[in-house]
């Protein structure tokens, strides 16, 4: 057994009886991608130095019996969408390319606080749209489940490396599925929290109205631990809510005996894959095993959610990109002639193709004359959506669904075909434009051995539940101890 | 929908972007497929809905009228492509 | 038809800087002048990442100013973007209010040839500033300096109902006293922390339909406000009249050569794409936070001017000039109560103090000497203790150096000699010295009598008793 083998928690006691050292553990991980990340290619930049000086700070601190966390000295790594003073962040993009920030996104601080080594930045899809990781500017993520395939998008970097062993786990974001989804392609935990329950300062905004960051680990107890750090009220994020952090831990172990638990009959669709259909039924019998109460719902708007989402998030994508033009940072067209050519020539050169796609829609859905009948519209829908979520919750503790329709599917596969990609979210989504709190948990494998998630949604700050219900089948099931072979 | 290559052009200036005719093209049939796809919204009654714009259950957060140091400008402008003493400098500006 | 028979429809658009210590959303300085991206953060600079948190005394300045406006505040408001590209503008977007603005229906009255006049204000909303594009004479490129960008404006727009120049001028010189009284705003037009658009149209006299509309902007002083509306005005007349008609476009005012110019480059694509903005929750202003900004409101120009005329018997010239500025009019408060002859009083305001304020370029914040040091020195010239002109002397040195009246009339012997011994023995010393002008006198020639006060006043270095004087003089000359 390798030491990147181990799971945070697992780590965490090592490190507290002082069995192992955070610069053991952080040395452990950058041999592993060394060995590991050329096949796999999850990782942008590895800041071999930073990690192991906060290594050894970590070191120091456990030395004197004053460690600054449960996780003080466990090696992570960064979606390449936060912030981090000193360190080139991208956001998959070339239009950031040699960007280095000034300062560090709130949940950066609060890791460095807590005393975890981070190792480095990991792929993602640029600006974070995309299902698959292959809108990236830089290079191709591969699902160490099988090397041909994705690891989903657009934490997929972040997937990839928790999947792989390369970090004993990763901060995502998600603005519609985008911690979920790749966790449930590679057989890993994802946890989109409430929107306003982790900081949203210093993160490239996506749609801000739907980005959350979150934790990505290889057990739900690595997750409740992780998300214990970041969840805190911001006062530099006015969204962020002044709620109090429960332990995530505590409850963990309760089961769900008892709880009543939705399976909403529109997340259970044609063309969805009949492996994971399978895999998903299966798990739904295994909760009325444990003693929990299935209850057939509804939520009559989903349908109309992957529409209201394609309005919305590139709508406020338009406007957050609008900040990329050469002027201050970044990228800008050399040759340009005038002010004009500056804009238009940097930013068609900076960005790609769905980056692009998706700021033409949004303009266009805000444009005179369309604000109306798409974005405002949308808007309201959205209000439907959520609705439908209330009720619902006022009947059962969670709701519980596939993550992803298929299991990962092959690189170049979609490309060209946006709407197809956009369809990967369609269970996802919703949570999102709801506001709520949802969780992917690993259910089980495809006979060709690719993994399969199963989602967990929740009431406004419940992810305490979530994460309880979720642990009550991993402890069912040791999906998380398969190593992935790493072979396509 | 169909998008005409007009209106992608109209888009595309609003947005900033110097697309090839190229993508002129694509986008144009992209975009309508995109659009037919998200035409389904038109057939529901939202009338008396009330457009949700914020997820958060965050109350108006606001912060005390005091000053915090500013970034030194050489931290301001380290990543600035070109610059003039401590100014970001641009292509000449015709008003 | 010539001018006469058109009829112009005026509103106006006013930004003003608000006085905060911090810019709107982050804690950067709103300090003038600081050295170009002195006054920047990863916020104010449009950062990948950043976030805006709204300052508290934003919406406390709003408030007041929309109470002070008569407007109803409105208890939820919300933020938009506006979207478009420009190398000041840092996000791509400014942050604002739109369809949601925080108050709205207010009134300003202002003062007429006709009488009073009611001008409503259609809105008033928060906003951040941009940076500033300064054009970079020794090289073919322009410098954007971000220290404005994020500081605090409040946009107040007037519904169209001014109808020269003139009421434009009125309206906003009426609305820069309100703003600068309730400390939300300095009014400074030059420095443009107080601006101002205007919109202008012309539609023929008796009609209901109003014309096309024209963008002034580049006013900045009463003086081109009025000048470029009058140009604007007579341009939209002759376009019309030659069988043309207005376009809807922004017109800068070019100062050199007095006219209104088309500012073609700002005009293409305009799409805003205004949303609301998903980074800063609705904004809610409690009932009781309405209730406490109303009851701190101070009393405003045009109600203190009223009173000051009423309560103190001031001719309105007088009380003018005395309400204009908040200090001022609390120093001549602070002294009437002090001294109960408030025109006495206001005369050397009007007079002595407002020039000495001048030439000294002192602020009144920083006047060295108490109302009741001020009532001393009118009471000791009331009681002639001083001469009126020793007076001024003494109020000079006040000025300066913050001493007590009477140790200045110690100190510099200026205490007037109302002695009736004295100034006799001094009259009779003159005029046996001067027995030839005393014989013209009695033989009629009675200018000689100014000769003989001035003989007198100065033997007694212009200390005598001015009264006194003259009456002695009569006396012993017989009169
Ligand atoms: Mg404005
Ligand atoms: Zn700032």
């Amino acid at each position: 057994m390798q030491l990147t083998d181990l799971t945070m928690l697992e780590l965490a006691a090592k490190l507290a009886a002082g069995a192992v050292s955070s610069e053991e553990a952080t040395r452990a991980c950058l041999e592993r991608i060394r060995q590991v990340d050329p096949k796999v290619r999850a990782f942008l930049r590895v800041d071999e130095e930073g990690a192991l000086v906060a290594a050894r700070a970590s070191d120091a601190r456990r030395k004197a019996g004053n460690p600054a966390s449960p996780l003080d000295g466990v090696p992570v790594g960064l979606k390449d969408i936060f912030l981090t003073e000193g360190v080139e962040t991208t956001a998959g993009s070339r239009i950031l390319e040699g960007f280095v920030p000034p300062y560090d996104a709130t949940v950066v601080r609060l890791l460095k606080e807590a005393g975890l080594p981070l190792v480095g930045k990991l792929n993602m899809d640029e600006f974070a749209m995309g299902s698959s990781n292959e809108s990236s500017a830089y290079s191709l993520t591969h699902n160490p489940w099988d090397l041909t395939r994705t690891p989903g998008g657009s934490s997929g970097g972040s997937s990839a490396a928790v999947a792989a062993r390369e970090v004993f786990g990763a901060l995502g974001t998600d603005t519609g599925g985008s911690i979920r989804q790749p966790a449930a392609l590679t057989n890993t935990v994802g946890l989109k929290p409430t929107y306003g329950r982790v900081s949203r300062f210093g993160i490239i905004a996506f749609a801000s109205s739907l980005d959350q960051p979150g934790p990505m680990t290889r057990t739900v107890g690595d997750t409740a631990a992780l998300l214990q750090l970041i969840a805190r009220h911001d006062p530099q994020d006015a969204t962020s809510a002044a709620v109090e952090t429960p332990d995530y831990s505590a409850d963990l172990e309760g089961g769900v005996r008892g709880l009543r638990l939705g399976v909403p009959r529109e997340y259970f669709i044609e063309g969805m894959d009949p492996e994971v259909e399978a895999s998903v039924r299966e798990a739904l019998r295994e909760y009325e095993r444990l003693g929990a109460t299935l209850v057939d719902v509804s939520l009559p708007h989903t349908k109309y959610a992957l529409a209201t989402y394609y309005l919305i998030a590139p709508a406020e994508a338009s406007s957050n990109l609008a900040r990329y033009d050469g002027i201050r940072y970044g990228q800008r067209a050399k040759d340009a002639r005038g002010l004009k050519e500056l804009y238009a020539q940097t930013r068609e050169r900076g960005f790609g193709p769905e980056v692009k796609r998706r700021i033409m829609l949004g303009t266009y859905a805000l444009s005179a004359g369309y604000y109306d009948a798409y974005y405002l519209r949308a808007q309201k829908v959205r209000t439907l959506i959520r609705e439908d979520f209330t009720k619902v919750f006022k009947d059962v503790d969670a709701v519980l669904s596939p993550t992803s329709p298929v299991p990962a599917f092959k690189l170049g596969e979609k490309v060209d075909d946006p709407l197809s990609m956009y369809l990967m979210d369609v269970f996802t989504l919703p949570c999102n434009l709801a506001g709520l709190p949802g969780l992917s948990v690993p259910c089980g494998f495809t006979k060709a051995g690719l993994p399969v998630g199963l989602q967990v949604l929740g009431r406004p700050f419940d992810e305490a539940r979530l994460l309880r219900i979720a642990r009550a089948y991993e402890r069912e099931h040791d999906f998380f101890l398969r190593p992935a072979p790493l072979r396509g | 929908m169909a998008l005409t290559l007009e209106q992608v052009r109209h888009v595309a200036t609003l947005a900033r972007l110097a697309l090839t005719p190229e993508e002129e093209q694509r986008f144009s049939t992209q975009l309508s497929a995109v659009l037919d796809a998200v035409a389904q919204l038109q057939s529901l009654d939202v009338e008396a809905v009330e457009p949700t714009s914020h997820a958060t259950l965050a109350e108006s957060l606001l912060r005390e009228d005091v000053t915090r140091p500013s970034l030194p400008p050489e931290k301001s402008l380290a990543n600035a492509p070109a610059k003039s003493g401590t100014s970001f400098a641009v292509p000449k500006i015709i008003e | 038809m010539p001018v006469s028979d058109f009829q112009p429809v005026i509103g106006l658009e006013v930004h003003a800087q608000l006085l905060t210590q911090s810019k709107i959303f982050c804690g950067c300085s709103t300090a003038f002048g600081a050295e170009p991206n002195r006054n920047t953060c990863p916020v104010c600079l449009g950062m990948p990442g950043v976030l805006p948190v709204l300052n508290q005394r934003v919406v406390e300045f709003a408030v007041r100013t929309g109470l002070a406006l008569e407007c109803t505040v409105k208890k939820t408001s919300v933020w938009s973007r506006k979207n478009y590209f420009y190398p000041d503008l840092p996000k791509g977007y400014q942050i604002t209010q739109y369809d949601q603005p925080i108050c709205e229906h207010g009134r300003l009255v202002i003062d007429t040839p006709q009488g009073e006049k009611v001008i409503r204000v259609r809105r008033i909303h928060m906003e951040e500033d941009a940076g500033k594009n300064v054009h970079d004479a020794s090289g073919g490129q322009s410098l954007v300096d971000l220290n404005r960008a994020g500081v605090p404006l409040l946009e107040i727009v007037s519904e169209p109902d001014l109808r020269d120049a003139d009421e434009a001028v009125e309206y906003l010189k009426a609305m820069r006293d309100v703003l600068v009284y309730l400390g939300v705003n300095d009014g400074n037009l030059e420095e443009g922390s107080f601006r101002c658009d205007a919109n202008v149209s012309v539609m023929p006299k008796g009609s209901s339909t109003y014309g096309q509309r024209c963008e002034l902007k580049n006013l900045n002083s009463f003086r081109f406000l009025k000048q470029a509306i009058e140009y604007e005005i007579s341009r939209q007349v002759d376009v019309i009249e030659s069988g043309g008609k207005v376009d809807q476009e922004t017109r800068l005012w070019d100062v050199n050569k007095g006219v209104t110019r088309s500012m073609r480059s700002k005009e293409e694509a305009h799409d805003y794409r205004y949303f609301p903005e998903p980074d800063l929750p609705p904004l809610h202003v409690s009932d009781a936070a309405i209730d406490a900004a109303a009851k701190a409101l101070p009393e405003l120009p045009r109600a203190k001017l009223t009173r000051f005329t009423s309560q103190y018997g001031l001719p309105a010239y007088d009380a003018r000039i005395l309400t204009a500025e908040r200090p001022l009019a609390d120093f001549f408060e602070a002294c009437a109560a002090h001294y109960a002859d408030a025109k006495k009083l206001s005369n050397w305001f009007l007079g002595e103090l407002m020039r000495l304020l001048k030439e000294e370029g002192t602020p009144l914040s920083a006047l060295r000497f108490t109302p009741a040091q001020l009532a001393e020195l009118l009471g000791a010239v009331d009681k002639g203790t001083v001469s009126a002109n020793a007076g001024k002397d003494v109020l000079g040195e006040m000025f300066r150096t913050g001493k007590a009246p009477a140790d200045i009339i110690a100190e510099k012997g200026l205490a007037q000699v109302s002695d009736t011994g004295a100034i006799e023995a001094v009259v009779d010393d003159i005029l046996a010295k001067n027995a030839g002008e005393v014989e013209k006198y009695r033989a009629g020639k009675k200018q000689v009598f100014g000769f003989f006060v001035g003989q007198v006043m100065r033997a007694m270095k212009g200390k005598g008793n001015p009264t006194l004087v003259n009456d002695l003089l009569k006396k012993k000359l017989g009169d």
